[in-house]
């Protein structure tokens, strides 16, 4: 190989200028379009831009955001998670079941109530993941069966009522706000959010996990499983829901088998708007929070601007619908960026 | 050149990053077979694309018979005439071939339902135009690669085109099936149908070609008449300096001991055993018919599809494989025929697609060390000269020719004892082409053994110590370099097909 090479052809966009603006295609673009409806809201709908409401939306997202990073794993590997709200449910009863036995102590029986609901949670998603792997199955049917069962069991395990009569100190948690701005519960999402991103962004397990979304087969010729990936990412939306349930416990203090109905839309929703693509293999855990933001914003929004409960789901639907023509629209241009 | 039906008058396409295509004038005149030939990169797919209606060009002028032609869509294209086989086949597997050819405009009975008598007496009638003889209800996923693309053809030639393109027809196909489609070609040009032909087969386009535009980085060199040109005439205007010897066939690379040994290989109860070898330093040919089971023999060996039986042993030790991932740990490597379906991660980037065989390499405590990653892919992307803007580049926007080397730089980047390439010039470029080979006589030189499964013969005679000849699923003989011979690999190639 001593030839010369031919000369690149001329490259009007630099590569450092290529990569800002991928960034700025891919990255910013719902920041962006958050601080705008942001702004939009605190000039025109009347106590939008208060520190209760600020409070109050911050509040509000912990669960969705708590969800939507566990689905992030799932889209991204190309699945669907739809059993997330109903196995949600199912570990707020299981995990206040476990709360509210007076044999144990506070600390023990909330600790043990986090284990409970951790472990019923990863469960689920282990079962999900395994059974669509092992059988080449859809994850969209296989998740649809896992949220007749998860609500079914929850109805079990809870005898069909809810579950009241938490620990104080555990409701107190729940409504402590660190600082006088932070809420305990948006701590926890952001934690969930903050552990996805690094596993994402710096592991090989993350990287192996966008590289499945983008090519399984090429990742098994390669010399790997894809389908432990593909089970892992199942499992660790299992995980979160689990942990969505406690924060679940710590906003309403009960456990109960009607919770959660519609969950699983709210979150891949928010996985959506954050720019991961439906087809796996591209987008990122920032997103998915920006993505939550974005539509609990919208809704508090249009609330306080008096847009009736009729009108406002319209509005978020096509949202959704706009996000998802963009993110079309996104991978032509990026796919224009060398 | 009196009657012109295609004219181009300096037309330039550029992506950020890239000029695709700069000041392109070019002339087709009616009626001529006109061949074009260049590099990957050299913009032939960008003038394809502009031609059918897929780009726009950003500076010049395109005129189709007279009038401006200006195509927003390949519907637009379609209906001025222009007609396009893509080398990427776009039927439809789950519909007959009567559907496929007429999909665009099905023949009716009242209240839209289709015509099926209809259909497939058009059917019947196009396929003998093309030379195919097979029931036109007949599921597309049922043909073969070379009769699909005699359907694409067919499909062409039922709209009334006045101008053919065919990219690069003959890369999937065997020398008889190429004889026939160059009878077909021949057809139509005395029909009067235009063709413009896209190959990187230099040898082929002289039977077929009355003149040649070469393009090169996005430029047109040269548009000659054929006549009196020779292929290394072609292959300096296409790369700008001469070739000696494409192949390089390093005579001091002597094969050692035995590398990979496969015995008794059953895939499954229909088809038979097959047993073959490969030594350190040796690089052993798979010739064979697309489809005589080639491919097939080697995924299986590979773990990447169920096989029944069968022994492999590498360097003497029994091993089992039952998944590509111990396949992977025993030091094989497989390049698979369709690099973008089974080799790349498209989306991702140069180097995550090279680190992806071994991560662990640059990685501590599962934790992916980014610089190191860098540097191992910068180096890989050095030693075998891809070219691309960065590592960060994804390797969807690379050459057919850069994709491969990108494909042999994880297997680099593992270690490997022993490469199976299945096709690994195919859509390949003639520059790219010749590096790739020098990068295996490298390989072989560091005693690999090297299996290159590939249906360009010349290229296997060119290269290989041995070749083993596959037809209909039985590995039928074994020619070593001393004899070989075109003829008598082929018709070991038909044997199991002549045969009652």
């Amino acid at each position: 190989m001593t030839e010369t090479s031919e000369p690149l052809v001329s490259a009007p966009v630099s590569p450092g200028r290529a990569k800002f603006l991928r960034f700025l295609i891919r990255d910013a673009g719902v920041l962006l379009a958050l601080v705008l409806i942001t702004l939009f809201f605190s000039v025109s709908a009347p106590y939008f831009a208060t520190p209760g409401n600020a409070l109050k939306i911050f509040v509000q997202i912990a669960i969705n955001t708590v969800l939507a990073a566990g689905m992030t794993f799932v889209i991204l590997t190309g699945g669907i998670d739809l059993s997330v709200g109903s196995v949600l449910a199912l570990c707020t009863v299981v995990g206040a079941t476990v709360m509210i036995n007076e044999s144990l102590s506070p600390a023990a029986a909330i600790t043990l109530a986090l284990l409970a609901c951790m472990a019923t949670g990863a469960v689920c998603g282990f079962l999900n993941g395994w059974i669509s792997t092992r059988w080449k199955i859809p994850s969209f049917i296989v998740t649809l069966g896992m949220l007749n069962m998860a609500a079914g069991a929850a109805r079990v395990v809870s005898d069909n009522s809810t579950i009241t009569g938490l620990p104080q100190s555990f409701v107190d948690f729940g409504n402590l706000i660190i600082g006088g701005f932070l809420p305990s519960i948006f701590l926890v999402a952001v934690l969930v959010i903050a552990a996805g991103w690094f596993v994402l962004r710096f592991t090989v397990f993350g990287r192996m996990i966008f590289a499945v979304g983008t090519n399984d087969e090429a990742v098994r010729l390669s010399g790997h499983n894809p389908d432990f990936y593909k089970v892992a990412a199942f499992t660790i939306s299992g995980l979160t829901a689990g942990i969505a349930a406690m924060v679940y416990l710590l906003r309403l203090n009960i456990g109960s088998p009607i919770a959660g109905v519609g969950y699983e839309l709210n979150a891949i929703a928010a996985v959506i708007i954050g720019g991961t693509s439906l087809s796996g293999g591209k987008g990122s855990i920032i997103g998915t929070l920006v993505g939550a933001c974005i539509l609990q914003v919208l809704s508090t929004g249009l609330q306080l601007l008096g847009v009736g409960d009729n009108f406002k789901p319209i509005v978020i639907g096509l949202v959704i619908v706009l996000a998802v023509i963009l993110d079309a629209y996104r991978e032509r241009l990026l796919r224009r960026i060398r | 050149m009196d009657d012109v039906i295609l004219s181009l008058e300096g037309v330039g396409k550029i992506f950020p990053g890239v000029v695709a295509l700069s000041e392109v004038s070019l002339s087709i005149a009616r009626g001529e077979t006109h061949i074009v030939l260049g590099e990957n990169g050299a913009g032939k797919s960008t003038l394809i694309k502009l031609l059918a209606g897929i780009y726009q060009p950003d500076s010049g002028t395109i005129a189709f018979n007279g009038a401006p032609y200006e195509p927003k869509t390949p519907h637009d294209a379609q209906q001025s005439g222009i007609r396009i086989v893509h080398q990427e086949l776009n039927l439809l597997p789950y519909l007959s071939i009567a559907e496929n050819l007429m999909l665009e405009s099905l023949p009716r009975r009242a209240f839209g339902i289709v015509d099926r008598k209809a259909l497939n007496r058009r059917a019947v009638a196009l396929l003998k135009e093309v030379g195919l003889d097979v029931d036109p209800r007949t599921r597309v996923e049922a043909l073969g690669v070379a009769q699909m693309q005699l359907v694409e053809i067919a499909k062409a030639l039922s709209y009334d085109s006045k101008l053919l393109v065919l990219d690069e027809p003959t890369a999937t196909l065997t020398p008889p099936e190429i004889a026939r489609l160059f009878a077909i070609i021949k057809r139509l040009k005395a029909k009067g149908v235009t063709i413009i032909y896209i190959s990187h087969r230099l040898h082929e386009v002289f039977e077929i070609g009355d003149r040649v535009t070469i393009l090169r980085n996005g430029r047109l060199v040269a548009t000659r008449d054929l006549h009196g040109l020779s292929v290394p005439d072609i292959v300096r205007m296409m790369i700008g300096r001469d070739i000696a010897d494409e192949f390089g066939f390093d005579a001091s690379v002597v094969p050692g001991k035995v590398a990979l040994s496969v015995a008794n290989l059953k895939r499954d109860a229909a088809t038979p055993e097959i047993s073959f070898a490969v030594r350190h330093g040796e690089i052993l040919g798979v010739a064979g018919l697309v489809g005589s089971g080639r491919t097939e023999a080697m995924r299986a060996l590979f773990g990447a599809d169920p096989k029944l039986d069968g022994a492999i042993e590498i360097d003497g030790k029994p091993v089992a494989i039952t998944a590509p991932k111990d396949a992977v740990r025993h030091g094989l490597s497989l390049l698979t025929e369709d690099r973008k379906g089974q080799g790349l991660l498209l989306d991702l980037a140069v180097d995550k697609n090279i680190t992806i065989t071994d991560l662990g390499k640059v990685s501590r405590h599962g934790l992916v060390n980014r610089r190191a990653e860098a540097a191992a892919a910068n180096d890989l992307v050095a030693q075998l000269r891809v070219k691309a803007s960065s590592i960060e580049q994804a390797v969807r926007n690379l050459s057919g020719g850069n994709q491969q080397k990108v494909v042999l730089a994880k297997w680099l980047f593992r270690g490997t004892s022993t490469l199976i390439l299945d096709e690994p010039t195919r859509g390949v470029d003639i520059g790219a082409r010749r590096e790739i080979y020098q990068l295996l006589w490298m390989l072989a030189a560091a005693q690999k053994g090297i299996i290159m499964v590939s249906s360009d013969l010349p290229e296997l005679m060119g290269m290989c110590h041995r070749i083993i000849v596959f037809s209909k699923n039985k590995i039928v003989g074994e020619v070593p370099r001393a004899e070989f011979d075109q003829e008598r690999i082929l018709s070991l190639a038909y044997q199991e097909y002549v045969r009652p």
